[in-house]
């Protein structure tokens, strides 16, 4: 067990290593000429406008509090699922009852319109 | 046959071994080893797919694709490796410089990571971890995060839409994802993926959650931002999305990584639907390569067959149907275990 994670974290490092090469590389092979035009925001030929980091449309937050509470959710469902044979009808049924309470979240916020993009 | 790769691997094994080394030193030499076989295999792969990718749309649309460098445009991969490669990098004034550098050595982390406890055939995971599927979920999750760095560091309006589609796209997607394999999992009581793989020794799961296949297929095209689901990256509207500002190695980053997770996607699905490793005749690891070639080519024929989503549908395509559907599916799979244990306990059958 301690082995098998020891190994994982050794692919961690080395997975972090390889980029660096491949970049490295790269940056030894390419030519290096800055110059102020080059450097500039790429906006398909024109100059940027005003500032690039605004504030972002409200809809991608909802979706992200939805996502929370399901996320949340995986984490329960994965534990229950591996050990649902060896466990009873109780649990299923327990089960059923905890995924109906997030059904009518879900429900819920699709009446309010959260599911709706605008 | 069979066991080829395995022989290979105890080979080089016992050739470590015989400098002298005490164990621990022999098992940190083999997860070297065996790293770079994955990532070569990954590489050429990658290389591989890029090839395909550009004949198959080329045969789709009725066009010839490239087919002028070596014969059937072979090498064509070879000079874009070296094109890539020879590329100025550049980094612009405006990016938050940090943040746009981190993301182009992260992307490809998370998807190397993946392939470690894919089982390639019979005994060849690299580790065969008794977490195997949630660990490919927490791992392959993260990858929403750098793209959003890369969206976000870049200091591009394009690419900040981009960022933020994906964000959205991908994290959506990722429920009805994580579902699907909630009912293999009821079914196999493991999330080990060797078990998973022996489970399906007598029919694939494929037969028994077919719905759960087809979530999985959809949403997970949407996780690899890939096919009908190419929002964040979209050509026409924001030039390439979230990898817009980036050049040469660090663009290869990106690019890899993409063809990469389209891979592991196919690797995934092999694994956990199409039964793995298992079939006749043909040894275990070229039938697993396969399946993963057949599920790769079916992703391609979509992505080149269906128009760009438009992002409202995409929304609701996931948020009204594939959701309500893969809750569903947990449902039915677990009445279906427990009457089918009720009909054994009976002796009815």
């Amino acid at each position: 067990m301690l082995q098998q994670y020891g190994g994982l974290g050794v692919y961690l490092i080395l997975s972090i290593i390889f980029p660096f090469v491949i970049v490295i590389v790269a940056l030894i092979l390419g030519p290096k000429r800055p110059n102020p035009g080059k450097l500039t925001t790429y906006e398909c030929g024109l100059d940027t406008q005003g500032p690039t980091w605004v504030q972002f449309k409200i809809n991608y937050f909802l979706y992200a509090l939805i996502f929370v509470v399901f996320d949340v959710e995986t984490v329960f469902l994965y534990p229950w699922a591996v050990r649902f044979q060896a466990l009873g009808t109780f649990a299923f049924i327990e089960m059923l009852i905890f995924i109906a309470i997030l059904v009518i979240g879900l429900w819920y916020a699709w009446k309010e319109g959260a599911l709706e993009w605008m | 046959m069979e066991n080829f790769f395995v022989n290979i691997a105890g080979l080089i094994r016992d050739l470590i071994a015989g400098f002298g080394l005490n164990e621990t030193l022999v098992y940190l030499a083999m997860v070297i080893v065996k790293f770079v076989a994955v990532l070569v295999f990954v590489l050429l792969n990658v290389v591989v797919l890029v090839y395909m990718e550009r004949r198959v749309a080329g045969f789709f649309q009725e066009r010839l694709g490239p087919n002028r460098v070596g014969p059937q445009g072979t090498l064509q991969l070879v000079m874009d490796i070296f094109k890539l490669l020879s590329k100025e990098d550049i980094v612009p004034a405006g990016a938050d410089k940090f943040v746009y550098k981190a993301a182009a050595y992260a992307i490809f982390v998370p998807t190397i990571l993946v392939y470690m406890v894919i089982p390639f055939g019979k005994g060849m995971n690299v580790i065969d971890l008794n977490l195997g599927l949630f660990y490919i979920l927490a791992i392959s999750s993260v990858t929403t995060m750098i793209i959003f760095m890369a969206g976000w560091g870049s200091r591009n309006k394009y690419s900040l839409v981009g960022g933020m589609r994906a964000i959205a796209q991908m994290v959506s997607y990722e429920i009805p994802y994580v579902f699907s394999f909630l009912g293999v999992i009821m079914l196999t009581g493991s999330l080990k993926m060797s078990t998973i793989v022996e489970a399906q020794q007598g029919v694939w799961f494929i037969v028994l959650q077919p719905i759960a296949f087809i979530v999985f297929l959809i949403a997970g095209n949407a996780e690899i931002n890939r096919g009908p689901f190419d929002l964040p990256e979209g050509e026409q509207e924001l030039v390439a999305g979230y990898h817009t500002e980036y050049t040469a190695g660090r663009f290869a980053m990106f690019y890899m990584a993409e063809y990469a997770n389209l891979l592991a996607m196919a690797a995934i699905g092999a694994t956990v639907f199409l039964g793995g490793w298992q079939g006749p005749w043909l040894p275990g690891w070229l039938w697993f390569f396969i399946k993963m070639y057949a599920l790769v080519f079916g992703q391609m024929w979509v992505r080149w067959t269906f128009p760009r989503i438009r992002v409202d549908h995409l929304m609701h395509l996931n948020w009204k149907v594939l959701l309500p559907v893969s809750l569903a599916n947990i449902v039915v799979t677990g009445i279906g275990i427990k009457v089918y244990q009720m009909v054994r306990m009976m002796g009815w059958w």
